[in-house]
Order: C-alpha cells, then structure tokens, then sequence
C-alpha cells in the first residue's frame, strides 16, 4: 500500500531520479543552489521582496516586461554558453582512445539543451524584450494593447525556462538533438523524461510567445501616434510587425506538433511511430514549418536594430527605406516556402529538392539589398564608431560569410555532402552569432541609456566587443574546415587524431566568447557604479532620429506626457529640426492600466501542470490543470483594472526633467 | 608589412596541408561531381561577397566622423538607379546559380542511376552494377550483398568503376549513410526505402558513418568503405563466403539489439527476403508486414474485424512500446504463413520496377478475424482483383 500510494504522490519521480551518480551535475546543482540562496538571502535583507512584486514581477509597463526578458535572456545565456563550453571541451579531448569527461548520457543531454536554451530561452526573450521595450516608444504609444497579456507571456516564458532548469537537478533532459526527432524522441526509444520536459517546457513557452506575437501586432496596428501611416514607421517596428506576424503564423505549428507527438507518448496514438502506419517524415516537416520561420522571428528584429544604428550613427537618414520595407516583407512571406532545406537527404524527389533550394536562394536577394542599403547609409555619412556601429560593422563582415555558406547549402547536391557536418554548425551559428547576437549587443548597447538614464561604459563594451567578434572566428571558422573534411556533427568521440588541432582551436575561441561574456557583465556592473558619470539626462545621448529619444531616460510609466504627432518616417529627426519645444503646460491625466499578479499565478499553476505530467503525478496535473482555468476565469471578474495618473503628478514629473534640462543647458 | 602578413599564414598553410579534405578530394565521381558544384557556387557567390565586404570596409574607413575630407549629404537617402543595381545584382547572381542547382539537382540525384564512371566514360551495358542492401541498426551498419548472399557488419566493399545501387534503410530510428569520399548521404528510415547510386574510381579504404544522430552509441557507428580491385573484392567475397555465420531472421533479432562498437563481422549467407522484412518491419515471426497491411488498406481495409487482429508484444527491441494511457504493447498479426509471406517477397525482390504483385486475401485467417462467411464484408466481397498495385515504400 504504501508504495501504491508514493507511485501516486511521486508518479516516477523517484530518488534515482536525482542525477547523484554524475559528479559534475551535483557539483553545478550546489553552485546554483548557493548561488541562488545567496541571492534570495540578499533580496530578503534589503527587503527587496516586496520592491520585486510591485514594481516588477506585477509590472503591466512594457518597459520593465521588456527589461525583465533582458534579464532571463541574460541568465539563460549563462546556462547555454555553459552547454557549450562543456562540448567544445569534450570534443577537444575526446580523442586517441579517451572517452573525454563526459558520458554519452550527459553529453546528449547537453547537446539537446545547448540548442533548445539557446533558441527558446536566450535569443526569444532577448528578441521579445526589445521589442517589447522599443516598439512602443518608437510608435509614440503609452503602453502595448494588452498590458496584462504582456506580463502573462513574460511569465509563461519563465515557466518554460523553470522547467528546463529543472531537467538538470530532477531528472533529465532529452537527449535527442534540439528538434527531439521521431521514432527517436518516440515513447519506444526515449521512454525517460527527458523528452516529456522538452515538450511542456517549450508548450508553456510557446503559450507566452504567441500570446506576444499578437500583443505586438495589436499594438503597432492600432496603437500608431497620429500622423504615422505604415510607411512612416520605424524600421525596427516594420521589422518587428513582420516577426510578430510571423511568430503568430508558425508558433501554433509548433504547439500542434509537439501536441501530437505528447500525444503519442502519453494515450499511445501513432502519429509519428514507426509501426502502426505512423509516419516520422510529417513530424520532421511540421516542425520546420515552424523551424524555418523561426531563425527569421530571430533576425529579422535585429535588422531593424541595425537599420536604426546604422542611420544613427552616421547622421543620415536610412538609404532606401521603402526597399528596406518591401525586403521585410519578402523575407516574412518567403520564409514560408523554404522548410524543406533543413533535409534534402530524406529522399525527396529532384524536382523538389531544386524548387525548395531556389526559393531558399531567393530569400538572399532581399538580405542582400538590405546589406547594400546599409553600406549606401554609411557612403556619405559622417560614422560615429560607437559601441552599437562597431557591432554593426562585424555584422556585415561577418554575416555576409554566414549568408554565403547558407546559400551554397541551399544547393542541394552540395547540402548532399555537407549536410549534419560540422560546416553546418559553422553556418548557423555565424548567422545567428554574428547576426541576432551581435545585433542584440548593439541593441543593448544603444538602448541601455534610454532604459536606465545612464550609458554603457565604453571600455569593456570594448574588451566585450573583441572578444565576441575574435572568439567567434576561432571558435567557427575551424567547425567550417572540419565540415569539409567530413566531419559530422553531434559526436562524442572521434578516431582521427589530426582532427584535433582543429577543436582545440574551437575550444580556444569558445574560451574568448567566456571572456567576452564576463566582460559584458564586467560592464553592466562598472556602468552601474559609475553611473554618475555616465548620466545622459537629455534622453537623447546618440542624437536618435525616432520617437524613443524624444522622452526622458528612463521614461515615465506614461511614456509621453501628449501623444506626438507624426510628419516623417525619422520623427524625432524631424521635429528636432522643426524646432519641436517641449511642452511645459496643459498636462491631462493619463489613463493607465493596473498591475496585476494573475500572470504570475497562471505561470505558477502552468509549470506545475507540466511537472505533473512530465512525471505522471496525474493529481499535481489535474489539480493545477483547474487552478489555472480558475484563475484565468476569475481574472475576467477582476474590474479593477485601470487607474488615471492625475494631472498634477505628469505636471510634476515633467517638471523635473524641465530642471534636469536647464541645469544640464546652463552646464552646457 | 606583407612579409609579415605571410609569415602569419604560414601556421595555417601548414595546418592545412595536414587535413584530409575528403569533401573537396573524394575518390568517386558522384561526390567529385557534388564538390564541383559547391566550388562553383563558392566563386559565384565570391563575386557579391567580396565586394561587399570591401566597400563595408573603405565606407566605414572613408566616412568616420573624424575625416575631414568626405563627402556628408545627411538627407541623401533615395536614388533609382542604385537601388536597380542593389536589387538587380543579387538577383543575376541567384538566376546563374539557381539554374546551376536546377540541373546538378536533377543530375545529382541519389535516386538516379549514373551515367558515367568518370568524366567521358559512359556507363554501358557491361557495366553491371553491384547491388548492395543497407540497413543501420542501433548502433552499427549491416551491409547485405543480394548477388552474392553474403552480409558484413562495419565494412563494405566494392570494386571500382563498377556502378553501385544502395537499398537504404533502418530498424529502429533515422540515420544518415554518408561516405564523404564516395558519394552526398541519404537519410536511413525504419520502414522507408531510400536510394543511392555512386561509384568509387580510386582503391583505397575510406570511412563511412551515419550522419543523423541516433541515441547513445552514435559516435562508434561508422564503418569502413574499401574501394578495391576486381581481384581484391573477388577474394573479399570469398573470405565473406568462408565466414561461419548465417544471417537468418533469429540471428538478425539478436544483432539488432542495441550495442556499440561493433568489430567487423561477416556472415555467409543470408536469409534471402531478410532486407524486405527489415523494410516493412516484420522480421519478428508472426507479425504483419508493413506492405502486407497497406494493401489490405489500400482494398479499404479489414473494418472493425481487423481492430482485434493484434498480438500482446513480447520482444522489447528497446526499452518499452506503448505509453501510459494507451492501450497494451501489442503488435498487428500477420493473416498469412511465413511460406506464403516469404514468397510474396521473393516475387517483390525480383521486380525491379517496385511493382508488388498482390495476394489474394480471401479467405483471411487471423486472430482476431471472423471466419469467412460469417459475415465478413471482406470475406463476402468478391475476390479482389490480383491487378497490380503500385507502392512508393
């Protein structure tokens, strides 16, 4: 009896369960553990707790949703970066007969999540916080179109992060590669957890994703200032409503494939099996429906960030933007109609093989007119080398060697022999690397002063930058030469021992990413404290052209005491020249939406749903399964949902700043 | 300056002198022909690259804030005629190549055979080719030679200059059969059939893996490629032929096991429909075959009758089937006797057009069938027609 009854408390949660025989797990999980006690243990002295709750985790402000996904980024990016370090080292020992330190088990596992963190927990967030924080600003809106949804999204994406976090301590992770393909990821062949956390971490992600995708969408179709038409936005918002209708068009793909697949290991259909007239190919197409989308929800926002830096920072205004549009807008629509690439090899016939090849080199035509808007942009400017501009720089360097080697595998007699090597781990990581990554760093770098009212300081931004761009080279161009020797991906082992010089190389450059990663933190923490000096009080410290650099840093919760009006597609460049005076009177209260703890609960009651399934406590499930309808339901009573921020508080906030700008005038 | 630029590129050129680029140096002409087309596009793709690149470079040395010669037009951000360019070029660029991939795809493709041994020598009809079955289990490759009955575990051979036809599959998950220096991979899927034609010109001893990951032994499951002489590969039969092992179906069940770094093995002889049942997933006595059950599909099915004609597994190829609340681990039995299934296969094995002919299915005899004329609407149905049925496996 009483082991009926702990199989159904625990389902097969079992103390084996806990990874205790792998050292380098337990010695990761005291790390965490007293990192994170530590952490708790200061938020309770400063008595931070209740600071937290109210001014942020309950936040509805886009701006602090929009930094809190910086913040997750951030941190999963630490847990991904470890994955990776962790196999640019096995495989650079793993040869002449050594097993290198790391058991098939472990490895697999680390390879799985390296890619999974690394898309849905580091690059996600950090692409959604952007957008989050900017594309209000830049249209002149107060907050997004739904306030709430926006922090419930925020928190789901935690949810599925949490859950992912907790494969490394409870159980394990998939150990699958990071699109867990059938018959492989099958009830048969991985009857473990691993792939059960895979598919309720990124369902509870996914939940939050799309709910963002339609939130931003919503918002930059009606929440635009008077005055900017669709031609009149910002680059980043253009490129940013194509990546949220793309996320809207592809996301429920991925939760409808991963529902299948959920299905097939838990109620035993055959969808994706290998007997039963299942059928492994349709999963491996659904999921790069989704899959293909995906890597342009990732770049597309960061071209937009570079559109804005580039204009910027040479003082022009964007060569081509008409063009720029319309490439977007090719890009989001072709994007649809290249999936096929990521696997020629099945067999598929020539006819479409070539057809998905050429679409796919279509694509390049559009990114390629980008690239050259960017390089007429800079011809004539007068190019400010700050921190973002220099990101922008490699950035073209860099991306245009990943475009080309995307093209040439795009051809598929050459994806023949280069397909699953090591070439291919080069080439998307020097597009995502040297494109999404480097354009977040420019991002951060450009927006932090509007954030936090103060700049980044320049000189580990420096040491960061270096480090970033050199460690990539090392770490990627000998995968590129190892891919033309033959050498295929996800290996624990290898035979060879003249490969080796060429991991070692890699593992060096893995080890100059670490230290542009520290140096990024290095700067966080030195901007902070020099923070003082640092100070923008203008609210415009690069001399920006959108509507973002017309408020204060940071800006009010209300974002714009009066709603600008809009004459030019560089708004604040416009009225920056139009002699545009700030209003100093007439302040109206402004109607703003309430903060809220329901997303916090929904996402609380979600990751305890996906536990109870994920180790068959079916009453955990069940329980948490109604809680959250409950909650859901209840919130729709809750009718306090909105306050006014009177009219004497704007008043009073703007003065401030007025003072800051006269003494920041007279000092001038 | 430049001296010293060399003298950096030395290490490197030394380092790359060691590699074995067996991508950009393969000794069969298919792989050879795949690689010409990745170093033409490379140079195609250079003509943009390039260009880019170094006006990237002069644009962000030439208009730095600091210059105080250039030129700054700070509203100049519209001209016609560069943007025809800017659009244009690319576009000149992707028609050559994607014209290029048209006719490499359609000439590359895997399912067709060669048409040439190596460039100006024509495959004719002396040229037979050598037909070689493929399997990848978990984690090892069972190669299988229909002309010869014999099989190898990790090692293929084939002369050279001879014409090779691959029949590729896998028992249990998807791989990838990749031998860089013979020919571009193609995916191996349970219960699929995939095609490979190639050639090896050079002898040598090449290797080959999968390049789809497995599961936990995928780091060992690679393979020896030997391209030999007519001679060479005339005495590796023999000695295959002088190994002592038979691949029946029971053997096959104990090698498909799982297990890891499997030495070199050869086996005698071989069961002669064993490829046809590791295809359609019956090599387990008693259960029924995949191509069994999608013709009886395909003639609309045994209706409610054939829900029952299942069998409780009992052989765990794994770890487990069937999940939590799905119904017991089981099996669809077969509705024929070995003999008869072995002679359908047969009868397959020797069409080459993949034409499988059919059986006549009535009466049915299965476990969990109505007897015939018991009401059966398979059973009281006419009895099918024996036309042809034609299946893409």
């Amino acid at each position: 009896m009483p082991e009926t009854l702990t199989k159904f408390i625990f389902g097969r949660l079992t103390l084996e369960s806990l990874p205790l025989h792998e050292p380098i797990v337990v010695g990761t999980f005291i790390v965490v553990a007293l990192g994170g006690l530590a952490v708790l243990a200061a938020i309770t002295y400063f008595k931070l707790w209740g600071y937290l709750w109210r001014e942020w985790f309950t936040s509805v402000d886009h701006k602090k949703i929009g930094v809190m996904y910086m913040v997750l980024g951030l941190v999963m990016l630490l847990r991904g970066f470890s994955d990776a370090i962790m196999m640019r080292l096995q495989q650079a020992i793993a040869f002449n007969g050594s097993e290198g330190y790391l058991n098939a088990h472990h490895y697999d596992q680390i390879f799985t999540a390296h890619g999974v963190i690394m898309i849905f927990f580091v690059a996600m967030p950090f692409v959604t916080g952007l957008m989050n924080f900017v594309v209000p600003l830049q249209i002149g809106a107060r907050d997004v179109s739904f306030p709430f949804l926006n922090n419930f999204s925020f928190w789901m994406t935690v949810g599925g992060a949490i859950l992912v976090m907790a494969s490394l301590f409870v159980g394990e992770f998939a150990r699958t590669g990071w699109l867990a393909y059938p018959p492989l990821s099958g009830i048969n062949y991985s009857p473990d957890v691993g792939v059960d956390y895979y598919i309720w971490a990124l369902q509870v992600a996914g939940v939050g994703t799309t709910l963002s995708g339609i939130n931003l969408i919503c918002t930059i179709i009606k929440m635009r200032a008077p005055g900017m038409t669709m031609m009149r936005m910002p680059v980043f918002t253009w490129t940013s409503l194509c990546t949220n209708v793309l996320i809207v068009a592809s996301f429920p793909v991925l939760t409808a494939v991963l529902t299948l697949l959920a299905l097939d290991r838990y109620v035993g259909t055959n969808f994706f099996t290998n007997d039963f007239g299942g059928n492994p190919m349709m999963y491996v197409n659904l999921i790069w429906i989704w899959g293909h989308p995906e890597v342009y929800i990732l770049i597309l926002p960061l071209f937009g960030v570079f559109s804005e830096v580039t204009s910027t920072f040479s003082g022009k205004r964007l060569f081509g933007y008409t063009s720029m549009v319309y490439a977007t807008v090719v890009i989001t629509i072709l994007s649809y109609l290249v999936w096929l690439h990521h696997f020629f090899t099945m067999g598929s016939g020539a006819s479409v093989n070539s057809f998905f090849g050429i679409t796919t080199m279509i694509i390049s035509i559009p990114t390629g007119a980008k690239m050259f808007n960017w390089l007429f942009t800079m011809y004539r400017g007068r190019i400010r080398f700050e921190l973002p501009m220099m990101w922008t720089v490699a950035f073209m360097l860099t991306f245009v060697v990943g475009g080309m080697t995307g093209v040439l595998l795009a051809v598929p007699p050459a994806d023949f022999v280069l397909h699953n090597s090591l070439f291919l781990i080069a080439h998307f990581h020097n597009v995502i690397i040297g494109g999404v990554l480097f354009g977040l760093f420019a991002g951060i770098a450009y927006w932090w002063p509007k954030a936090f009212g103060f700049r980044l300081d320049p000189f580990w931004g420096k040491v960061s930058f270096w480090c970033w761009v050199l460690g990539f080279w090392f770490a990627f161009m000998p995968l590129y030469i190892l891919g033309l020797m033959g050498v295929t991906r996800r290996m624990r082992v290898f035979d060879d021992p003249s490969l080796q010089i060429w991991f070692v190389i890699a593992a060096f450059g893995a080890v100059l990413i670490a230290c542009g990663i520290a140096a990024f933190l290095v700067q966080i923490f030195v901007s902070i404290r020099k923070r003082a000096e640092l100070v923008d009080v203008t609210g415009d410290p690069w001399d920006g052209r959108t509507l973002e650099w017309s408020t204060s840093s940071p800006p009010p919760a209300y974002n714009f005491a009066f709603t600008p009006i809009i004459r030019d597609n560089d708004a604040w460049w416009d009225m920056k020249k139009a002699g545009y005076r700030r209003p100093l009177s007439g302040f109206k209260p402004i109607h703003m939406p309430k903060n809220t703890g329901t997303g916090v609960v929904l996402a609380v009651f979600s990751v305890a749903l996906g536990f109870g399934l994920i180790w068959y406590m079916w009453w955990l499930a069940a329980l948490s399964f109604v809680c959250l309808i409950a909650t859901a339901i209840g919130h729709t009573f809750n009718y306090h949902r909105d306050f006014d921020i009177p009219a004497a508080e704007v008043a009073q906030t703007e003065e401030v700043r007025t003072a800051l700008l006269a003494a920041q005038g007279a000092r001038a | 300056m430049k001296r010293s630029g060399a003298l950096l590129l030395l290490p490197l050129a030394v380092l790359l002198s060691g590699c074995d680029f067996v991508v950009l140096s393969p000794a069969g002409d298919v792989a050879a022909q795949q690689r010409d087309l990745l170093v033409v596009s490379t140079l195609l793709m250079l003509l943009i690259i390039v260009p880019v690149m170094a006006l990237t470079v002069l644009f962000a040395w030439r208009y730095r804030q600091s210059s105080t010669t250039a030129t700054y037009t700070p509203d100049w951000d519209h001209s016609t005629k560069l943007e025809l360019v800017i659009w244009a070029a690319p576009l000149l660029v992707i028609i050559c190549l994607g014209a290029l991939t048209w006719l490499g795809t359609h000439l590359l493709d895997p399912y067709r055979r060669i048409d040439r041994i190596e460039p100006g020598q024509p495959v004719t009809q002396n040229h037979k080719p050598l037909r070689v079955e493929v399997v990848a289990l978990d984690w090892k490759w069972l190669f299988i030679y229909p002309d010869y009955g014999i099989a190898s575990v990790n090692e293929l051979a084939a002369p050279v200059n001879q014409p090779i036809d691959f029949r590729i599959t896998s028992s249990t998950v998807m791989n990838s059969f990749y031998i860089p220096a013979l020919a571009g991979q193609i995916y191996a899927m349970p219960a699929m059939e995939t095609k490979l034609h190639a050639v090896v010109n050079r002898p040598g001893t090449y290797i080959g893996f999968s390049a789809n990951y497995s599961g936990a032994g995928f780091s060992g499951m690679h393979f020896a490629f030997h391209g030999l002489s007519d001679q060479a590969f005339a005495d590796w039969v023999a000695q295959a032929k002088s190994a002592q092992g038979t691949l029946s179906r029971e053997t096959y069940l104990e090698l498909e096991r799982p297990s890891e770094n499997e030495p070199v093995r050869h086996y005698a002889s071989v069961d002669a429909d064993l490829f046809g049942a590791i295809l359609n997933l019956c090599v387990e006595p008693g259960k029924m075959c995949m191509n069994e059950m999608m013709s009886i599909d395909a003639k609309g099915g045994l209706g409610l009758a054939g829900v029952r004609n299942t069998l409780p597994l009992q052989y765990d190829k794994v770890a487990r089937r069937g999940a939590v609340f799905g119904s017991d681990p089981s099996y669809v039995a077969s509705i024929c006797t070995a003999e008869e299934a072995a002679a359908a296969s047969r009868a397959a094995r020797n069409d080459d057009d993949k034409d499988w002919p059919l059986r006549d299915l009535s009466p049915l005899r299965g476990v969990g069938l109505l007897a015939p004329g018991t009401g059966s609407r398979r059973a009281d149905a006419e009895t099918p027609s024996l036309g042809l049925l034609r299946f893409e496996l």
